[in-house]
């Protein structure tokens, strides 16, 4: 057997500012296959974004160890690309300079000016945003935002996705329209993605694997829901689906049975 | 109930056809007229104010034993000084315009040089905690020394009028711009430091992609305080250093008992200070028109 893609082996964050410690993540362990599709679901607060800023590499672990493609993950880079949740264009450059100033830099060496500007526009196309190249991010609206950062974590073409609550300051329409857009990248390119939600529909929608969290601090990975649905999926017929419903349920009594949010009773 | 719709129904129908019935023509005639009732709520306001300041002093410095003159003979007395901005003559005998020119000059220089060394600085300490710790405290100190406290130490250091002159607006202006540049270094949002990090942005990229534009509406706040600032000292200090320039025009002007020269020329600092603020702002604008974060 070899080994996994991506793993992240018994991974422990404890943040201390000034005299204070708070433990947030303990003993996180899990592994991803090439092509998987992961959503880590868990109530506000208990670690999620941490836990994916730790396999960005833009948050060092206390203890443990990620693994992707072989390597120790020690630094941030375009390998794991990351759409984080507020979009975070930069305001200055328009749609189009935001995905070219990414592509310019991960493929300096690699691809011709050319090759660079066809390649930025290729995944605009992918994320439907060509007719708003040229606008600034500010005169788009927030489901073209988060489009856009899509473009750009894509066009880096990274051996891992990072999607931290991509979908979760949009309105319901919005969201199911760029849920169905990256279930379409996702069996066209078929990239490995790790993808953090609080949305249940969302996780059972998407994902291959759900990971749910217990509520910290220190929080563990409390189980992990297989979604054996077949591919391509479809919202409207799986909404009667048995294997649908009972993901979703299985889901739904982690997050509000067992791992209740105590102060939100 | 159901006898009377028609007037009901009417009513709607003749709105529509009137508003169909405007012209383009009259459409345009009458923003025109929204633009110029704009224009005179913001333009008429000032223009009466100015009118009764005008009036008052007029009457109180009317007296034939006033100190002050009034606006009436101030501008009879300067009539030539005002049709004849461009006049050349001997020395610091110049039209107007070539001292405020003179003194643009010296600020142009000291300016410029303060915004360049301002900016690196400002990028230093903003980014560097020892560069912090070490430099804040004695830029702290020493913005608060007086433009013209530095000037007998440039005359010193530099022997000629002209380069200390360009040193004082060059030590004014510097510690605003170094202050809000740090500031604006030190305020980049996480994200884009994220979003440098995940591209692996080297120092020079992120000092130029995500840096300066993002510091760009701080740096510009210090740039325009600089302006002010430059604009306030070399009048100042031109009175000190002589030579042609506005502010010794005031100071020879004073010499000579020509009050009438001095208000003139004081209402001509104003504007072109004015104008030095404006064109600041214009340029932040143009510059950082895209820079609020979206
Ligand atoms: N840099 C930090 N310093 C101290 N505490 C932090 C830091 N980042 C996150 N935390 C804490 O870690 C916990 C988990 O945060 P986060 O990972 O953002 O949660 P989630 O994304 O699941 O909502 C929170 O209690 C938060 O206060
Ligand atoms: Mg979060």
């Amino acid at each position: 057997m070899s080994k996994p893609y991506l793993s992240l082996e018994q991974i422990d964050m404890v943040f201390s500012r000034g005299g204070t410690t708070t433990p947030v993540l303990n003993q996180v362990s899990l592994t991803v296959e090439k092509g998987d599709f992961i959503s880590i679901i868990g109530h506000s607060g208990c670690g999620k974004s941490t836990l994916l800023n730790i396999v960005a590499g833009l948050t060092t672990a206390t203890r443990g160890v990620v693994f992707l493609d072989g390597a120790v993950v020690d630094a941030p880079g375009p390998d794991r690309a990351v759409v984080f949740q507020n979009h975070s264009l930069l305001p200055w450059l328009t749609v189009y300079e935001n995905v070219k100033l990414a592509v310019d830099k991960v493929f300096s060496a690699t691809k011709s000016r050319a090759e660079r500007h066809e390649w930025t526009m290729r995944n605009l196309e992918l994320v439907q945003m060509v007719h708003a190249k040229d606008k600034h991010p500010a005169e788009v609206s927030g489901g073209m935002k988060q489009r856009v950062g899509i473009a750009r974590a894509l066009a880096m073409e990274p051996k891992v996705l990072l999607l931290d609550e991509p979908f979760g300051a949009l309105d319901a329409l919005t969201r199911a329209h760029l849920q169905d857009q990256v279930m379409q990248i996702h069996a066209e390119l078929a990239n490995t993605v790790l993808m953090i939600t609080h949305d249940v529909d969302e996780a059972v929608l998407l994902s291959d694997r759900i990971v749910m969290m217990t509520n910290g601090p220190s929080a563990r990975i409390g189980e992990i829901l297989h979604v054996p649905l077949l591919r391509p999926r479809r919202r409207i017929e799986l909404a009667s689906d048995a294997t649908y419903i009972r993901c979703r349920s299985a889901v739904l009594k982690f997050l509000y049975e067992r791992h209740r949010l105590v102060e939100a009773a | 109930m159901a006898v009377s719709p028609i007037p009901v129904n009417k009513k709607p129908y003749a709105v529509k056809i009137m508003t169909l019935a405007v012209s383009p023509k009259a459409v345009a005639r009458r923003s025109l007229a929204q633009w110029l009732s704009s224009l005179a709520g913001h333009v008429l306001p000032p223009l009466i104010t100015l009118a009764f300041l005008m009036v008052f002093w007029e009457i109180i410095c009317s007296s034939p034993t006033a100190s002050v003159p009034p606006p009436s003979r101030v501008v009879s007395e300067t009539w030539e000084l005002i049709i004849h901005p461009f006049y050349v003559g001997q020395g610091v005998d110049q039209g107007l315009f070539w001292h405020i020119l003179a003194s643009l000059k010296r600020v142009a220089f000291g300016y410029c040089l303060a915004a360049i060394a301002g900016i690196a600085l400002g990028t230093l300490v903003g980014q560097s905690d020892w560069a912090m710790r070490g430099l804040d405290p004695i830029f702290q100190v020493l913005r608060t020394v007086p433009p013209l406290a530095w000037l007998p130490l440039s005359l010193a250091a530099f022997k000629d009028g002209n380069p200390s002159a360009i040193f004082v607006i060059f030590i004014t202006a510097i510690w605003p711009i170094i202050i809000n540049t740090a500031v604006g270094i030190r305020n980049i949002p996480q994200d884009y430091q994220n979003v440098a990090k995940v591209l692996r942005l080297n120092q020079f990229e992120y000092f130029t992609k995500i840096m300066i534009p993002a510091a760009a509406p701080y740096i510009f706040t210090g740039l325009r305080i600089g302006i002010g600032l430059s604009w306030l000292a070399i009048v100042a200090a031109e009175m000190l250093i002589g030579g042609v320039g506005i502010g010794f025009f005031i100071w020879d002007a004073w010499n000579s008992s020509r009050i009438s020269d001095i208000i003139l020329a004081l209402i001509y600092v104003g504007i072109v200070g004015y104008l030095l603020d404006r064109a600041i702002a214009f340029l932040a604008k143009t510059v950082t028109r895209n820079t609020a974060s979206a």
